[in-house]
């Protein structure tokens, strides 16, 4: 069942309020920019979509527009983050910080400032736009990085809640965001801390952990309200921040269940799969059946097209937990 | 800021002592680079002991004047300029390259204060002071900042996307130094990639540049002095340099850039720097 201290949507399986998760950022960076002067934001010719018009339109002066320009536009932010100011910089994930890989390892994470690094169009809610713009590769360039925070939240509440902790964390971040609606689990009383990951299904007795990161996290819960009609208890964790991983949460929930299936929008492969795969083996050996993409690329489509035939729907989730449930050691 | 005869000699025996200094660390470090470094000496004697307004002893002053090198590879005439400076006793400069160090092979700026950034990897220094130079303006800051590049890495297409922020947001406070010797590790400049003409290119941008001689202290001092004068355009200090210069049998040789002297070299090139030392005082005298 839901669990009632998140305070998520009484109506979350109705799916009524949708929003793409980009939305959350525009209106948690200009929350962000009323609060402290030194967020600036700056754009490489994509101010509409990436949402950072709407800091544009009200902080004039502290919006930065570089043109198309994803490698410039990092290493202008190093140097204004150097200088104490708090940049975001947004562009679509596959040029930033896919274009841009080295000059965020080198001027942002290895140089410790505090650029917030925003990559929409993340995953394949880009849809028909196909798979040059389709980054399904983002989180795992991001993690292998020393330094660097990575946030990757599930629905527009939660976008604008992460832009106004990254304004405040003093930390290289990447912010992950997608263009799709998708909808909206959390209210303004949800809590988030970065690093805190948020159980936000648990059954009785569950037997099988679910740990889901993204807009994805909708359709685990939806898998796991299903399977607990027919007596497969799960719980299901948002994974909201990637890295640092929320350690005791995913082990003591792994130890308690026995099993695990990871969830999300991204090659399995350095993404969520990846680090939760890491992280049980150190610590805690667990079954795992990973729900992602399987070494493959995108292409053009409707999103929910997209996620029924890389394998990411409601189905494919509840065949993984029935999978996870029968390796229970 | 003015430059006088007595001033020009008092830097040139500095540059004389930064080059002793580069000499012996990159021969202790057993690799490293020779001919930028040697090349970029007069340049960093006059900016650490003329021209930047900084404090050794308080490198995190707030109203400092900025120096970023983009061109992480020739750390060693920064290190030795900062050495001599004051930043950290000389003989620190002998761990240059080794384990444990604040030297490192290239610089990182949160292991030694004084550093305005990490970097090494080509390209992004002019974005990263353009983006320092944008906030310090927004803010009505008076420092200036100032961007040591080289050629070679304007090849990359990071230094023109650098170039183009600079000059289209007006930032008359960036001032551009580029160390123009012609040589890159795999060859002559103009042979690996051709970049000239340099100084027109930079024009056509919207630069304001000025043409030098890169080992002429009193003709930088001036450039420097001219470039905070245009307030509405960066500058580029176009400084033609002699890679490997003060030691006649490496310049302007490209196999001279990415390697050190070995200990034999070493002492034959102290010897002749230590000749031109004594020959500069004998000016004076």
């Amino acid at each position: 069942m839901i669990q009632k201290d998140l305070h998520l949507r009484e109506d979350v399986f109705e799916g009524k309020e949708k929003a793409p998760t980009r939305n959350g950022f525009g209106k948690g960076v200009v929350e962000a920019g009323r609060a402290d002067a030194r967020v600036v934001v700056l754009s490489a010719d994509l101010a509409e979509s990436t949402r950072a018009d709407a800091f544009q339109k009200e902080f004039p002066e502290r919006f930065v527009e570089v043109g198309v320009a994803e490698q410039n536009m990092a290493t202008v932010a190093s140097g204004m983050a150097a200088y104490g100011k708090i940049p975001f910089i947004t562009s679509y994930a596959t040029f930033s910080p896919g274009r841009n890989w080295e000059q965020i390892r080198t001027t942002i994470a290895l140089n410790n400032v505090p650029v917030k690094i925003c990559g929409m169009h993340a995953g394949l809610l880009t849809g028909p736009d196909g798979a040059t713009h389709q980054a399904l590769e983002d989180i795992a360039l991001v993690r292998a990085m020393p330094n660097m925070i990575v946030i990757s939240p599930c629905d527009a509440e939660e976008g604008r809640k992460a832009a106004l902790a990254a304004a405040k964390n003093g930390l290289p971040t990447y912010l992950r965001f997608a263009r799709d609606k998708t909808p909206v689990m959390t209210t303004p009383e949800t809590p988030f801390e970065i690093g805190k990951a948020q159980v936000f299904w648990k059954s009785k007795n569950p037997k099988v952990a679910v740990f889901a990161t993204g807009p994805l996290v909708y359709n685990a819960l939806l898998a796991a309200r299903e399977l607990e009609e027919k007596g497969i208890g799960t719980a299901v964790v948002n994974v909201h921040t990637i890295k640092p991983l929320d350690r005791e949460t995913i082990v003591s929930l792994a130890r308690e269940t026995g099993s695990a299936v990871t969830v999300e929008e991204h090659q399995i492969t350095g993404g969520l799969g990846g680090a939760i795969a890491e992280l049980l083996a150190r610590e805690c050996p667990t079954p795992i059946e990973f729900v992602g993409i399987e070494d493959k690329f995108g292409q053009s489509g409707e999103p929910k097209e997209l996620v029924e035939y890389y394998g990411l729907g409601v189905s494919h989730i509840v065949a993984a937990i029935k999978r996870a449930a029968k390796r229970r050691g | 800021m003015t430059i006088i005869d007595e001033d020009v000699r008092r830097i040139k025996l500095l540059a004389n002592s930064i080059r002793q200094t580069i000499v012996r660390m990159l021969a202790a470090a057993g690799s490293g680079h020779t001919a930028g470094p040697l090349g970029m000496s007069d340049i960093f004697a006059a900016l650490y002991f003329h021209v930047l307004k900084h404090d050794p002893k308080n490198p995190n002053w707030p109203e400092r004047d900025r120096l970023f090198l983009s061109n992480g590879h020739i750390a060693p005439v920064l290190y030795a300029s900062m050495a001599h400076s004051g930043y950290f006793p000389v003989e620190e400069c002998l761990t240059l390259r080794k384990f444990g160090s604040r030297l490192q092979g290239h610089p990182e700026r949160e292991l030694l204060p004084g550093l305005e950034s990490t970097s090494g990897p080509l390209g992004s220094g002019i974005s990263q002071a353009a983006g320092y130079a944008y906030a310090a303006r927004m803010d009505g800051k008076d420092f200036r900042v100032y961007v040591a590049t080289s050629d070679g890495e304007h090849d990359e297409g990071n230094s023109w996307e650098g170039a183009m922020f600079a000059a289209a947001k007006k930032l008359g406070n960036l001032t551009q130094i580029i160390d123009r010797n012609f040589i890159q590790i795999d060859g002559n400049t103009e042979d690996v990639m051709p970049l000239e003409p340099f100084g027109d290119k930079y024009r056509a941008f919207g630069w304001h540049v000025i043409d030098i001689d890169g080992n002429n202290i009193r003709q930088f001092v001036l450039a420097c002095e001219e470039a905070k004068t245009v307030t509405d355009k960066p500058t580029l200090i176009h400084a033609l340099t002699v890679p490997g210069k003060g030691i006649k049998s490496i310049e302007h040789d490209y196999l001279w850039h990415g390697k050190p002297p070995s200990k034999e070299e070493e002492v034959v090139f102290l010897k002749e720097l230590s000749l031109a030392r004594e020959e500069l005082l004998e000016t004076i005298k």
